[in-house]
């Protein structure tokens, strides 16, 4: 018997990156932008999404052991994500009601006021396979009105470019340290799927840039996590707590 | 075998660069931190070679090449320490308006250097269309299928360039170059869209009997001078021979560049040197 302990924000948050990847079959699995992505997917290929593929950060595949069964360089990497079989999780430093993204940089493009990564393959990943996205700081700050350089493409932008843009364009979902939200709506604009358990939806609206669509029935709890993915996720995949330190407070 | 008549093409990372002009664009290989041909880099620190447009999935080469104020134009997809995810020379010098960006996506990146390899004037990429990198480089155009389906596409400009840097592990002194990490990045492809190529190298070897045969990556009729600098991709990684140098990395991060080069990158300085003061560092360090 293990005693029973409260789900933290942080557990709850790694259920809401799980459960991007539910139902994905044998596709690849590449969590970026934080390590609670990277323990959701792992959960999720132990619990539920067994044929996903998983790599080790570098050019192999690899199993849920560490037992390498493929090779994947940058280079086959990238033409991975031109033939559709992946669904990456990214971070974002800012994501707008559509679902435009980005991480290349703050302020006017010509001459940032904070440089940040690049838009590195955020264009080619958002037209290519499905994006998710991880905010472990919902706030303000990251869900923005209207990004300041469109890295990854959104919904509406991927419209105004056309039937090769939309064709293979899919933002499943948005986790964050708050809540789950997707694109769901009428418009795709972002709508408030669950929130998790200990967060209200004001709490929600009021870290967030822009008005969210809530659903008609009124707004669920995201899900408890089963005993036995409460325990893959606190003695196998993150013994250490990283994902604590992680998340951030409501 | 002998191989007596096929040229010799070693030399040191200062004739390597004496080959190189101010004006000239420039390929950097590796990705990130990773295998990035930093002896190479050094030397150009040194030299009074500027006015560079720098093509690369840059890393500290970008960074640092910047901080020197050696770059007039750079294309990239990102500039990254990888461990240390932004670099803080490529940002600063971005923030101060310090040179000219083709900010591209790595994909756009990748299929330009296939373009230029293959003496195509594009390549045809589902990517680009719908992001900010078509507002930003204005000059960018795209293409429709001739096929029923008459889908668009980005047509990616051929990343051609006068001169491209890489860094393998071994080599030998005709231009054969071997990796023998995980990930060949693009470097064959960055030696075969450029019209000349410096292949710098952990050792050179005299024959690569008994390698596994997808290991020699690159080919000698693409390469016009070998350089064997060991620890040469220092500080990013080289793996099997090494892995990255966290701690100079870190170091290098939080040091302001005019200190960092005034002690590692002093004039009159060479790659000898260079290796020397990044020992001298480690043991202060203990």
């Amino acid at each position: 018997m293990t005693t029973v302990t409260e789900v933290t924000r942080a557990e709850y948050s790694v259920i809401a990156c799980a459960d991007a990847w539910r139902g994905d079959g044998e596709v690849l699995a590449s969590a970026m932008g934080g390590l609670v992505p990277a323990f959701g997917a792992r959960l999720a290929k132990r619990a539920f999404s067994p044929d996903l593929l998983l790599t080790d950060g570098e050019a192999m595949l690899v199993g849920l052991d560490g037992a390498v069964e493929g090779w994947l360089p940058y280079r086959q990497h990238l033409a991975f994500v031109t033939g559709g079989k992946r669904h990456v999780m990214m971070g974002a430093s800012q994501l707008d009601r559509f679902g435009n993204m980005n991480i290349s940089c703050i302020g006017d493009w010509a001459r940032p006021d904070r440089q940040l990564l690049g838009v590195r393959g955020a264009p080619v990943n958002t037209l290519n396979n499905a994006v998710s996205y991880w905010v472990p700081r919902h706030s303000t700050r990251v869900f923005v009105e209207k990004v300041d350089m469109i890295s990854g493409v959104g919904y509406d932008s991927a419209a105004a470019a056309g039937p090769s843009a939309t064709r293979y364009h899919r933002i499943p979902r948005v986790a964050t340290n708050l809540a789950v939200l997707d694109f769901a709506s009428p418009g795709h604009a972002m709508r408030l799927v669950s929130v998790h358990p200990g967060v209200t939806v004001e709490q929600v609206q009021e870290a967030t840039g822009f008005p969210l669509v809530l659903p008609e029935n009124g707004v669920p709890f995201t899900r408890e996590p089963t005993p036995e993915e409460l325990r893959l996720i606190r003695e196998v995949i993150d013994p250490e707590g990283l994902r604590e330190r992680e998340v951030g407070p409501a | 075998m002998t191989t007596s008549n096929t040229a010799d093409k070693l030399l040191t990372p200062e004739e390597a660069v004496a080959c190189l002009r101010s004006g000239m664009t420039l390929g950097i290989g590796g990705w990130g931190s990773r295998r990035k041909p930093m002896a190479l880099v050094r030397a150009l620190l040194r030299s009074d070679i500027s006015d560079l447009t720098v093509v690369s999935y840059g890393g500290p080469d970008v960074g640092m090449l910047a901080a020197a104020g050696k770059i007039r134009k750079l294309v990239a997809a990102f500039a990254t320490l990888d461990s240390i995810p932004l670099e803080p020379n490529f940002r600063a010098a971005r923030q101060r308006g310090a040179f000219e960006l083709m900010e591209v996506d790595e994909a756009m990146f990748m299929w330009g250097l296939h373009a230029a390899a293959n003496r195509l004037p594009f390549l045809p990429v589902r990517a680009g269309i719908g992001s900010d990198v078509m507002r930003v480089n204005p000059g960018l155009r795209t293409v429709t299928s001739p096929y029923e389906d008459a889908e668009m596409f980005v047509a990616m400009p051929a990343l051609r360039m006068d001169a491209a840097l890489v860094h393998v592990n071994r080599a030998d002194r005709r231009g054969n170059g071997q990796y023998l990490g995980p990930d060949p990045y693009f470097d064959d492809l960055f030696c075969e869209a450029a019209d000349t190529a410096y292949v710098s190298c952990e050792r050179v070897v005299e024959s690569f009997e008994g390698s596994v045969p997808q290991s020699l990556l690159i080919k000698r009729h693409a390469v016009t001078g070998v350089v064997e600098t060991p620890n040469g991709a220092h500080f990013t990684s080289c793996v099997p021979d090494y892995d990255r140098d966290e701690a100079f990395q870190k170091m290098y991060a939080t040091t302001p560049w005019s200190e960092f080069a005034e002690r590692f990158l002093p004039p009159g300085g060479d790659e000898k040197q260079y290796q020397s003061a990044v020992q001298v560092w480690h043991e202060e360090q203990k």
